[in-house]
């Protein structure tokens, strides 16, 4: 295994984890452009593009790009955030420079007309998809309600509205303020010719214009409160909350996401007692989310409307104790087993590998190997896990419940 | 790249468990899937819901184990775990580092022979069924494959294993008890490892575990007719979910992967046709697939997609034509792109033991023995386009179930049946 960069003159970062050993060869273009950079007018021009960037090319029609991605066998897509768009795809190794040379192709799309009023329509469909999902909309209305005015509280997905309005003219403003050459990182990991790979992303990308790209990080002035989103439709209640929580580059990132995982853990955590192996409620967890300068944990319970009123109660309840007593040393020891254990499995995926390069690149943190990580969570303690614990109180947050109940109130 | 020669090892004791191994040896970690004979196609008629139950409850206490003690022994082992019943079987599968998978394996020994069913924890078990019950009301895409599924094949293998809030609720202890006595057993019973593995040591200690657990004679479920034809659940929703059932061939068939290969062409990749027609050019929805599915003897074509109530007639047309223009064939080109992502999916599973280990268990239970990655090459390597299209000419795709689910039903204008084709 061994870990190389590279940068080419005009700024694009070039990072891979080789492993001769590997079967798959991964790839990823990492963006530095989500719904944290949109103005409000153009809400959902990330994800938008994201989907344009596969509608072809001044070389490639929308179908040739799709066959191409066939005839490779690849396993490909791509996701939009709050702070990154990540086009990935996982090839056999003698693929390497054909999907090399794809991708580098794509990051420079036509933007058809035609193409971005017929997908449009798509993006609205899965907006509408979305809508008919639980919580119903009710993850970007406790995302809006934590951040007030901040931009993390825009929806990666935008609006039927937003999107509607949306202009192919905006969309490549946005794109040529975005997709600097110095905003993007090629990511690979697994069985890669690293030097090929330089070469092939030189000739492809080596004239791309760079530009200046702006980003405000700055930190938000999170919310607090109480909320309803009524939905009679929906048979189940459920419950999100959101409190503060590190951000990306703290150093307090791994405590909290240890503290978290003995929180709301989907099995043996505190929560898991307290909620589902009582079977008072269909699923309940706590998630960490960190992002530039800001972080968050998610909080959520879905359980039938009946027992939500008494579910609140329970959970400030769990949330008191835990902020007051902390954690134990068993606790903390089977957690870190779980985490390591974890860590173990999900290194064996090429895939996985390439997300971890590139996402380490996004936050602006230097390269950890997978058994840096884990020395870094065996090392954690009791004192420092409840220092977090103390810090980031989950009392203060801002509370969404959705589905049939208009009538339930905070714990007090 | 090309596949690892794999060595697939398999043991049957004489009580007639079934250990099979497959050694992964650049892996660090190594995954097991149990099969239990107690799907829900054996809960009587009325208690269905009660394989999905008694999975529960003896999760609740095994051997020297308590609910409690169990998680934590499993957390203690770094065990990344699941369980759920299906319709033939119930299964208890994990990953873990290999050095843990002998414990890991002593837990669910436990589990599945020596449970407590503690009567103060039964209403518990109860509830976090009935939370079931209601999750699923709330997947609309979900409840409507389930009822497409329950109307295609009909009791008992049509059936959704979670039952009904009143099925689960008439559910007394002692007929947990029964349901487990008769149907946990080891005839019947499949275990596939894979991964970092030890065989000669895996097959000593497993046969420690189980061999000398006593048989027990098979149960037979009563069977009733399916229910073919069209059928709307009117629901207050933004989209209009779809799905769609035909016949076709079941996993073990001869001709299944010509089917397979006939399905890949429709839903495979970016440039299938359905993602194309139905997506690409006319951007009617955003997710809309197909695919094989299979009980032990039978199978169907399902497909599946959910889209504006204003445009989902208009997407269910689309789809149909798509579909009975199957019976003219597929291209060369479409083989050869099916043939390079069969290579690189198979290839791909080499990196997962948890995916390997479903995989055997699955193979052994459909085959009643293991299919290697080559063997799966080779067979989809050997297809051509002449007898995809023979067997698409004689079994083309028609007499369509129908299930919608939104504001408005549909109407299904063409069954396959007479019409000429479309292009």
């Amino acid at each position: 295994m061994e870990y190389r960069q590279h940068q080419l003159s005009n700024g694009l970062t070039i990072l891979a984890e080789c492993n001769p050993r590997a079967y798959m060869s991964a790839f990823g273009f990492f963006v530095k452009a989500g719904s944290r950079d949109e103005t409000l007018d153009i809400g959902g021009v990330s994800h938008f593009l994201e989907h344009m960037v596969f509608k072809g090319t001044p070389n490639r029609s929308a179908e040739q790009v799709n066959l191409e991605l066939d005839e490779m066998g690849s396993s490909s897509n791509a996701r939009t955030g709050e702070e990154s768009t990540i086009y990935h795809a996982a090839v056999l190794p003698e693929f390497q420079s054909q999907m090399v040379g794809l991708m580098t192709d794509l990051m420079r799309p036509s933007l058809r007309e035609a193409d971005f009023e017929t997908e449009k329509k798509v993006i609205i469909e899965e907006i509408m998809m979305y809508q008919d999902q639980p919580p119903y909309g009710g993850h970007e209305q406790i995302m809006a309600s934590f951040f007030g005015e901040h931009s993390l509280g825009q929806s990666v997905l935008g609006t039927v509205d937003t999107v509607t309005h949306l202009t192919s003219c905006q969309m490549r403003d946005y794109f040529h303020s975005r997709y600097s050459p110095g905003n993007i990182a090629f990511a690979a990991a697994g069985n890669v010719d690293f030097q090929q790979m330089v070469d092939d992303l030189e000739r492809a990308c080596g004239d791309w214009q760079p530009s200046q790209v702006n980003r405000t990080i700055e930190r938000a002035n999170y919310q607090t409160g109480f909320e309803c989103l009524p939905k009679s439709a929906s048979h189940q209640q459920y419950i999100l909350q959101l409190s503060p929580g590190p951000s990306a580059e703290s150093s307090e990132r791994y405590a909290s996401r240890v503290a978290t995982a003995i929180l709301g853990d989907d099995s043996g955590s505190r929560m898991y007692w307290e909620f589902l192996d009582s079977g008072v409620a269909e699923s309940a967890g706590a998630g960490s989310y960190e992002y530039l300068n800001n972080g968050l944990v998610l909080t959520y319970i879905c359980c039938s409307p009946d027992s939500a009123q008494d579910n609140l109660a329970r959970l400030s309840q769990l949330q008191d104790q835990f902020q007051e007593q902390g954690i134990t040393q068993k606790e903390l020891d089977l957690a870190k087993r779980k985490i390591a254990s974890h860590i173990v499995l999900s290194s064996e995926r090429t895939e996985s590998r390439m997300f971890s390069v590139g996402a380490q690149w996004l936050v602006d943190q230097p390269f950890k190997t997978v058994s840096e990580i884990a020395k870094i969570y065996d090392s954690i303690t009791l004192d420092q896990v409840n220092d977090v614990i103390r810090s980031y109180p989950k009392r203060t947050n801002t509370t969404l419940v959705v589905g049939p109940r208009t009538d339930l109130q905070p714990a007090p | 790249m090309t596949l690892q020669q794999q060595i697939i090892h398999s043991h049957s004791f004489e009580n007639g468990l079934v250990l099979i191994g497959q050694s992964m040896p650049w892996l660090e970690s190594a995954a097991f899937s149990f099969q239990v004979p107690a799907g829900c196609r054996y809960d009587p008629a009325d208690q269905i819901g009660i394989a999905n139950f008694v999975c529960e409850m003896v999760q609740r206490g095994a051997g020297n184990m308590d609910s409690r003690q169990y998680i934590e022994t499993l957390e203690g082992l770094g065990v990344d775990y699941s369980s759920s019943a299906s319709v033939y079987g119930t299964h208890y599968s994990g990953a873990s580092c290999s050095g843990q998978l002998h414990d890991a394996l002593s837990v669910f020994a436990d589990v599945i022979r020596r449970p407590h069913f503690p009567q103060e924890q039964l209403e518990d078990g109860r509830l976090v069924c009935y939370q079931e019950i209601a999750a699923i009301e709330d997947d609309l895409p979900q409840r409507t494959l389930i009822e497409l599924r329950n109307r295609y094949y009909g009791q008992p293998d049509g059936r959704d294993c979670h039952g009904t809030a009143a099925s689960v609720g008439s559910i007394q202890q002692t007929d947990l008890k029964d349901f487990y006595d008769r149907n946990y057993r080891p005839n019947g019973m499949i275990l596939g490892v894979a991964g970092k593995i030890d065989w000669p040591a895996l097959k000593e200690h497993v046969g420690n575990l189980f061999a000398d657990w006593p048989t027990k004679p098979e149960t037979v479920p009563g069977v009733l007719a399916a229910e073919h034809g069209t059928c709307h659940l009117p629901f207050d929703s933004q989209q209009t979910h779809i799905a769609i059932a035909y016949p076709g061939v079941c996993y073990s068939d001869p001709d299944y992967y010509k089917q397979a290969g006939s399905v890949s062409v429709l839903s495979g990749g970016m440039s299938s046709r359905l993602f194309s027609e139905v997506r690409e050019k006319r951007g009617l929805c955003y997710s809309v697939f197909a695919s094989n599915h299979s009980v032990f003897d039978r199978g169907c074509v399902v497909c599946y997609c959910g889209t504006s109530a204003e445009r989902a007639q208009e997407s269910l047309d689309v789809i149909i034509e798509q579909l009975i223009d199957l019976k003219l064939g597929i291209t060369e080109d479409e083989l050869r792109r099916l043939k390079v992502q069969v290579r690189s999916d198979l290839i791909m599973q080499q990196e997962s033991c948890r995916a390997r280990a479903g995989s055997i268990t699955g193979d052994w239970f459909h085959f009643g023995r293991v299919r290697t990655l080559d063997e799966i090459n080779s067979n989809i390597s050997a297809l051509t386009v002449s007898e995809i299209n023979r067997f698409l000419e004689q079994n083309p795709p028609q007499k369509f179930d129908l299930v919608t689910l939104g504001s408005q039903p549909l109407e299904k204008k063409n069954d396959g049946i007479s019409s000429t084709p479309t292009k």
